[in-house]
């Protein structure tokens, strides 16, 4: 037997290299950011504390709340199209298909290929003149699209009339990214409900059955509520991942990036303009914790409304 | 007959139909990479476009290749998978286990706290990371692409779980024929976890061959570049040249394709078992 301090140096000498590695690359970083978020700190770097002075220019600039809401609308347009979608997909591949295996593949590839490539491709297919998705709309026989050049919103160009605000929906070139995002996260999506679904006993299923269901009152009143860990996961995960989206802004918009006309700028690209285009690191890393504060918000909200509804077994 | 099985008869055909119009949806793109890569660059200006080449023009990926460093890059980007890779076996399985097994002082608070450090999201690290790693004097060199991505929270985690499901009895009896804990380690509950450890190197592996920010942020110099970046670069450079582009971009998606193709069962699994961790 091991005395106890015995046991707790050889307990840190097992997790020496990966605390060395967490403590310099994670923690460090997190405490540097916060205390550079409350000075005014440039290349050169600190120029004086100034206190919160940093979190409130930026939410007195009314480009970081365009930013915000254009990532609001990303997030509002990704979340749902990956939920619904995902899920329907993963019903459907859930019965015992022939070619269930070739259907997963073609539904997964896009999720183990690399954003920079599929933005440059996906731009391709929207090239505003010669792209092959206007080509698509012309065989059906509707007018082309700018796509990633379009600022007008979505339902200004679907009612034809000026909205104001709000009203407006995202543009049409941030529309074109949620549709990007949405193609590519479906194949981890499904995965995962294939392997939520797997885990619901088929005998729910027979005696629902027996007692006369109907295949759409089996999904409603089965499927969906023993699903619901596994939605509410789904959800909570798109949403982080689709605040902090920078590559298809910085690849496909522009230039410069985030247009035109500013409605593809979304929260991390405002970011990483502050602190490298304009070198003011204080003002960014309090941009970088004020997207924290407004995510952990929402997933607290998601958690506690989730919560209710989630039904665990 | 259970409903899915109703269901199935009366709608098959209606499943396979909208299944397959998805499917086709989710290659299109690779497709039309592909196909448009090997026309020439007056074909694929052409509209309405064709569908498939008319001629195949191979001449875009020599031109691709040898018009900016990609054979560099793509060492650039070997050679930080696999170190990155190295790295993180070695400080996952020492950590997972002092996790699971060592049961000393101040575990639940250390295993707690990194976890925490999962919440943080990878912007917050942006700026901080790179005026840390100019402290060091790293940037623009392979510690910084390397170095801060060799010890990862989500691979102990998950390697933890799994050391735990191995019975105590097999530690005791290794104990009696005299291993220590190195040994035990290393020549028991390693061999066991293959699994385990396969689904973290396939999310290393992955992880390094698609970053993209932090390399953009941490780099400068052309000769150091890894393959994501090196590819943003020559996207920017070459604006219009989508014959080059999509002959660039198939060949940096291609190593990943093929992996998938080749371990598709193992890498779907490891993506599920991602999904369960609470």
């Amino acid at each position: 037997m091991y005395s106890r301090r015995k046991l707790f140096i050889k307990g840190m000498l097992f997790l020496f290299p990966a605390l060395i590695i967490i403590i310099i690359f994670r923690f460090t970083p997190i405490l540097y950011a916060l205390r550079i978020s409350f000075y005014n700190w440039g290349i050169a770097g600190s120029k004086g504390f100034v206190g919160f002075n940093n979190y409130l220019s930026v939410l007195q600039d009314s480009e970081f709340w365009i930013a915000l809401s254009n990532t609001f609308w990303y997030v509002i347009t990704v979340v749902p199209g990956v939920v619904i979608l995902s899920l329907f997909i993963a019903v459907l591949l859930n019965q015992n298909l022939k070619v269930k295996g070739l259907f997963r593949t073609a539904y997964f590839l896009p999720v183990v290929t690399s954003i920079i490539a599929i933005s440059i491709v996906w731009k391709w297919i929207y090239h505003p003149r010669i792209g092959v998705a206007n080509y698509f709309l012309q065989i059906i026989g509707l007018d082309p699209l700018l796509w990633l050049d379009e600022p007008r919103g979505v339902f200004e160009m679907i009612f034809q009339r000026k909205l104001p605000l709000f009203f407006k929906g995202p543009s049409l070139a941030l529309f074109s990214l949620s549709i990007m995002t949405i193609w590519k996260s479906l194949g981890y999506n499904i995965i995962i409900f294939l392997a939520g679904l797997q885990n619901i006993p088929n005998h729910y299923y027979e005696s629902a059955s027996i007692d006369g269901a109907s295949a759409w009152q089996a999904f409603k009143h089965l499927t969906l509520p023993l699903l619901s860990p596994t939605t509410f996961y789904v959800i909570m995960m798109t949403t982080i991942i689709s605040f902090q989206v920078f590559a298809p802004v910085w690849m496909m918009t522009g230039p410069p990036p985030g247009g035109p006309l500013g409605t593809t700028n979304v929260v991390v690209y405002y970011l990483f303009d502050k602190a490298f285009n304009f070198l003011k690191y204080g003002y960014a890393t309090a941009v970088a914790f004020i997207l924290f504060i407004i995510v952990l918000a929402l997933t607290i909200l998601q958690k506690r409304f989730g919560e209710k509804n989630v039904h665990y077994e | 007959m259970s409903i899915m099985n109703k269901l199935r008869r009366h709608s098959n055909i209606l499943v396979y139909i909208v299944l397959g119009i998805g499917a086709v949806s989710m290659i299109f793109p690779f497709f039309w990479m592909m196909s448009t890569s090997l026309k020439t660059p007056y074909e694929a200006v052409q509209f309405p476009p064709t569908m498939l080449p008319s001629q195949i023009d191979l001449s875009n990926y020599s031109e691709a290749w040898s018009k900016v460093n990609f054979g560099r890059y793509f060492l650039n980007t070997i050679f930080m998978a696999l170190s990155t890779l190295a790295g993180v076996l070695i400080t996952s399985i020492l950590a997972a286990y002092a996790f699971a097994r060592l049961d000393f002082l101040g575990r639940e608070i250390l295993f707690v706290g990194m976890l925490a450090v999962m919440m943080i999201p990878m912007p917050v690290y942006i700026v901080p990371g790179y005026l840390i790693l100019m402290k060091f004097g790293w940037i623009d060199t392979y510690y910084a692409l390397i170095v801060p991505w060799t010890a990862n929270v989500f691979s102990i985690f998950l390697l933890r779980q799994h050391f735990k499901t191995i019975p105590k009895d097999l530690y005791d009896a290794a104990v009696i024929d005299g291993y220590s804990d190195l040994g035990f380690l290393f020549k028991v509950v390693v061999p066991l976890s293959k699994p385990a450890l396969a689904t973290i190197s396939i999310f290393s592996i992955i992880g390094s061959w698609n970053s993209f920010l932090w390399p953009l942020v941490v780099t400068n110099s052309d000769s150091i570049r890894p393959v994501q970046v090196g590819l943003a670069y020559f996207i920017q450079e070459q604006s219009t040249n989508y014959t080059l582009l999509m002959a660039a971009s198939t060949f940096v998606v291609l190593p990943l394709i093929v992996l998938f193709f080749i371990a598709q069962k193992q890498i779907i699994a490891s993506y599920a078992r991602s999904g369960l961790k609470d």
